[in-house]
């Protein structure tokens, strides 16, 4: 019994060590910012300085932006493609690889010379606007494959044509039937948004936009500890993240069953 | 006026027809199902009946209302499918409330009513549950419930009981019939299954390649078919080439041995080809039927034991007859290489010409 549960054991310890090892160093030397001791120094003159807590909120509102465009567009979309043009799966799946093949610079470059002169590039919102638009781009492909995924696991069509026949028409499907079901793709699509868009780096920069990415640069090349701090803190936002995901998923009990025979 | 009249539907997908010259007038209460191989337009029809297809020609009239262009939401229509299609997020009281809901109706109504229908489907404990907590049976009983909530003025089924083991099945055939009488409400009813038709219909639409062959209760259609084909899909028979020797005293020639038909054969000459057509059940070995009823000669060819009936198929020479003998524990079946003769009365032949053209 012993000798069988070695080797597995071996080798999940051998991979949590792959990760483990460089994000406890990191830790360890973002602790030791005071010489000769372990402090929280680092962590306190991040929580001290202004531009961490404003960038931050701006990234987080533009991420909550995204997020909440992303789903309006995606969601409906993704919903009618199953119901009505599963042809047109193919070429959505096609569309859905661009945001990888376009490099950010390119993106943003396109965009900058697509709207140039208009009020999307003269005024600060106008420029947000630009780059929440650019960032519902980036994030369409992990969007549409997780609605999507949610919307395969459930019967849309029988589900749709049963809220029909009940006497509801497509707002009351959409948002009491079908997006109920797919709440937890939904959910991952948007915290998987929220992480590419709290760590964006080229479009925030080149479009000039005090948001996180280009704070943590700017900290990287000013500080010592501090950047590595600055990592341990968005490690732990994004487990926050995947832990608000987990705990969400229990309280849905119907989430992810069929709604056909098994 | 009937309450459900369905008037010269036809229904196109691109160049293939679904369904051809559908008609049918249904009364209030009546009890109607769609029989027939999968296919056959049966389930097409039906949801042109619910507004999920718009027919190609034709009319469909609700209480004398035409419905044709309504979409299903407009309809008034309640509808089980095959598939369950609960909401897996709502409880089962919030899945039977959906539709009073949607419709705004107060929410003492609607606890009221919700209450009433779980009483009707003797699940009242099953409220607070999930869709994924029940089992198949269950989820089609909420179904059930939720489709008739809202009072629908008319109930759609499509083959309800097809995901479901055959005990479950037995037993919720039992419990939609008796619902559905109870509450008088004019029901469609989509099977394959032709034993769920006949148990559970007042009249029977047998379809086939989107026409219907035959409309009639269930023991007009299983006695007196009036296509070949309705004779062969409801029921077993045997279909056995013959050739006519006297078509005005209706006497053919099957495999050598002649037998009579109790009645002519209109338009036929002596020396045509057709074929007779005899339920199993009618048929029975040696003596029974007196001495007038046909007889076939033949020998035992094979015997399966099937419960409560014993099938037999004899070989009469380049054909074969089936019939069926009740199970009798003191008295064994015939055996294999027995000779025996089928006695069966002239009137239960069925001469099966071509489909008739509507």
């Amino acid at each position: 019994m012993k000798r069988a549960s070695f080797w597995p054991w071996l080798w999940l310890a051998l991979g949590a060590a792959y990760f483990i090892i460089p994000l406890a160093a990191t830790m360890q030397f973002s602790l030791q910012a005071k010489r000769g001791t372990l402090g929280f120094t680092a962590y306190a003159n991040i929580f001290r300085d202004g531009n961490f807590f404003s960038s931050f909120a701006f990234s987080f509102q533009t991420a909550m932006a995204t997020i909440l465009i992303s789903v309006l567009l995606i969601v409906p979309t993704a919903y009618w493609v199953q119901l009505r043009l599963p042809q047109a799966r193919r070429l959505i799946e096609l569309l859905t690889l661009l945001p990888f093949v376009v490099p950010a610079v390119v993106l943003v470059f396109s965009l900058a010379r697509t709207y140039n002169g208009t009020p999307l590039t003269n005024s600060r919102e106008g420029l947000r606007v630009l780059l929440t638009g650019a960032y519902v781009v980036l994030s369409f492909p992990y969007m549409y494959r997780s609605v999507d995924t949610g919307l395969r696991a459930i019967n849309v069509r029988a589900l749709t044509e049963a809220a029909q026949i009940l006497g509801a028409g497509w707002p009351t499907i959409l948002l009491r039937v079908i997006l109920p079901n797919v709440l937890l793709s939904v959910l991952s699509g948007a915290f998987i948004t929220f992480a590419i868009v709290m760590g964006e780096f080229t479009i925030a920069s080149l479009l000039a936009q005090p948001a996180f990415g280009p704070y943590i640069s700017l900290l990287s090349s000013s500080k010592v500890y501090e950047p590595s701090a600055l990592a341990v803190v968005s490690f732990a936002l994004t487990w926050a993240s995947i832990g608000l995901i987990q705990f969400l998923s229990r309280g849905t009990p119907g989430q992810g069953q069929m709604a056909g025979p098994r | 006026m009937s309450f459900l009249e369905i008037n010269g539907v036809r229904k196109t997908f691109g160049q293939s027809v679904a369904v051809e010259h559908f008609e049918l007038r249904a009364e209030r209460g009546e009890f109607v199902s769609f029989l027939g191989p999968s296919g056959c337009g049966k389930t097409t029809t039906l949801r042109m009946v619910a507004g999920f297809e718009r027919p190609s020609a034709g009319h469909i009239r609700i209480d004398g209302v035409d419905m044709t262009d309504t979409p299903p939401n407009k309809r008034k229509i309640g509808m089980v499918f095959q598939s369950y299609a609960l909401f897996p997020n709502m409880t089962v009281a919030d899945n039977i409330g959906f539709g009073m809901r949607v419709a705004g109706r107060p929410r003492a109504e609607i606890r009221a009513r919700v209450d009433e229908m779980l009483g009707l489907i003797h699940m009242p404990e099953f409220a607070r549950r999930y869709p994924a907590q029940l089992s198949g049976g269950q989820q089609q009983r909420v179904a059930l419930a939720r489709a008739l909530a809202a009072q629908p003025q008319l109930l759609l089924l499509d083959e309800p009981l097809s995901a479901l083991d055959a005990k479950i099945r037995l037993s919720l055939r039992q419990e939609i019939r008796a619902i559905q009488r109870q509450l008088n409400i004019t029901t469609i009813y989509v099977t394959h299954d032709q034993e769920e038709a006949m148990s559970l219909s007042d009249r029977i639409v047998v379809m086939n390649r989107g026409r219907i062959e035959q409309i009639g209760g269930p023991f007009e259609v299983y006695n007196f078919p009036q296509t070949g084909f309705v004779a062969s899909f409801v029921g077993t028979l045997n279909v056995l080439p013959a050739e006519v020797v006297d078509a005005g005293a209706g006497r053919v020639r099957v495999d050598g041995q002649e037998i009579a038909l109790g009645k002519p054969i209109s338009g036929g000459a002596a020396g045509q080809r057709l074929s007779v057509a005899v339920r199993p059940e009618i048929i029975s070995p040696n003596g029974a039927h007196g001495p007038q009823a046909n007889q076939l000669r033949g020998s035992v060819e094979d015997v399966t034991f099937l419960g409560a009936i014993v099938r037999v198929r004899v070989r009469l020479g380049a054909s074969a007859v089936h019939f069926d003998v009740f199970n009798n524990p003191h008295l064994a079946p015939p055996a294999h290489g027995d000779l025996v003769t089928l006695r069966f009365p002239a009137e239960s032949c069925m001469v099966i010409t071509e489909a008739r053209n509507h």
